[in-house]
C-alpha cells in the first residue's frame, strides 16, 4: 500500500532544516503561519487560507520589503506545506480515532 | 508566473531540457514543470517523491481514482490549473471523458461508486473546512471504503493541498486543453518523478 511517511518526513526536513536563502526561523514561521509582520503575514496567511486570492501586488509588496525572489519562493513553499501538513495531521488523527473504536 | 526566477532562473541544462520539451510537444513548458525544476533540491525533488508514492504507489485505488481525487481537491481549492490538469489525467486513466467531469460537476448525481463518492466528500470537507473527525471517517467506512483506502486518499490530499496552493500563489498560467492532454499522457506514462 502507498506510504508517503518517509518521503513526507524528508520533504519537511529539507524545507525546514536544510540550506536555503530564507532563514530557518522565517521558514518555520511560514510553515506555522505565525510570527510575521506585514506584508509577509498577509501573503503567508493567503497561501494557507486563500491562495486563489493572491495578487501580483501581494508578491510585489513582499519584494519591496527587501526579500529576494528566492526567499519569497522558499517562504511560499513552506507556507503551502505547513497548511497541508496541519490538514494531514488532523485527518490522520481522525483516522486513528476511528480505527480504535 | 509572479516570480521571474521560476520563469527564467533555471540552470543551462534545465533550459536545454525545456527547449527539447517545447520541440517535442509543440507546447509551452507547463508552469508546474518550471516550478519543480527550479532549485529542485529544495522543493521539486523531495516533493516529487511524495507525489509519486501517493499517486502511483501500490493502492486499492486505481490511478484514475487518485487523479480524480487530485482534481476534486483542486476544484475545492479553486485551482483552475490543477483541476484541468488532473481531470485530463483521470480521463486518460479511466479511458473515458465522462466519469471525472461528471464527478467534478455534480458528485451526488454522478453515479460513481459509493466508496469513492464518500471518500471525495471526506476530502472535500478536509480541504474546505480544514477539519475532520472520527465520525467523518466512519461514514466513509460505512460506505464501503477500507481504512487503507482512506489513508491512501489522505496521501493524495497532502500532495495536492500543497501543489494547488503553489499554483495559485505563483500564478500558473492556464494553457489550452491540448497542452493538458499532452501533460496527461506524460504523467500517465512516466509518473511524477
Amino acid at each position: 500500500m502507498s506510504n508517503i511517511e518517509q518521503a513526507r518526513r524528508a520533504l519537511l526536513r529539507r524545507v525546514l532544516e536544510g540550506e536555503g536563502n530564507a532563514s530557518l526561523p522565517d521558514r518555520r514561521a511560514a510553515f506555522d503561519n505565525s510570527g510575521f509582520a506585514e506584508p509577509l503575514s498577509q501573503l503567508v496567511a493567503k497561501v494557507a487560507g486563500n491562495a486563489p486570492g493572491i495578487t501580483d501586488e501581494d508578491i510585489d509588496r513582499v519584494r519591496q520589503s527587501g526579500l529576494s525572489e528566492d526567499q519569497i519562493f522558499e517562504i511560499v513553499v513552506c507556507a503551502a506545506i505547513g497548511q497541508a501538513s496541519r490538514q494531514y495531521d488532523i485527518a490522520k488523527a481522525a483516522l486513528e480515532a476511528a480505527r480504535r473504536n | 508566473m509572479r516570480l521571474k526566477i521560476l520563469d527564467s532562473g533555471h540552470g543551462f541544462g534545465t533550459k536545454v531540457l525545456f527547449a527539447l520539451i517545447r520541440a517535442a510537444s509543440r507546447q509551452r513548458v507547463l508552469d508546474v514543470i518550471k516550478l519543480v525544476k527550479y532549485r529542485p533540491d529544495f522543493y521539486g525533488t523531495p516533493m516529487s517523491e511524495v507525489t509519486q508514492e501517493a499517486m502511483r504507489g501500490a493502492s486499492p485505488w486505481s490511478v484514475g481514482d487518485r487523479e480524480l481525487m487530485a482534481a476534486f481537491i483542486a476544484k475545492i481549492n479553486r485551482c483552475e490549473f490543477c483541476t484541468k490538469a488532473h481531470s485530463a489525467v483521470a480521463d486518460l486513466a479511466y479511458g473515458n471523458r465522462t466519469k471525472a467531469p461528471a464527478a467534478l460537476s455534480d458528485l451526488e448525481s454522478s453515479g460513481i461508486d459509493e466508496p469513492l463518492r464518500a471518500t471525495l466528500v471526506m476530502l472535500g470537507k478536509l480541504t474546505k473546512e480544514h477539519v475532520l473527525d472520527a465520525d467523518d471517517v466512519r461514514a466513509v467506512i460505512a460506505a464501503g471504503a477500507s481504512f487503507q483506502q482512506i489513508e491512501d486518499a489522505l496521501a493524495v490530499s497532502f500532495s495536492f493541498n500543497i501543489i494547488g496552493r503553489l499554483a495559485d500563489s505563483f500564478g500558473f498560467s492556464v494553457p489550452p486543453p491540448r497542452a493538458f492532454d499532452a501533460g496527461a499522457k506524460y504523467l500517465l506514462a512516466r509518473g511524477y518523478r
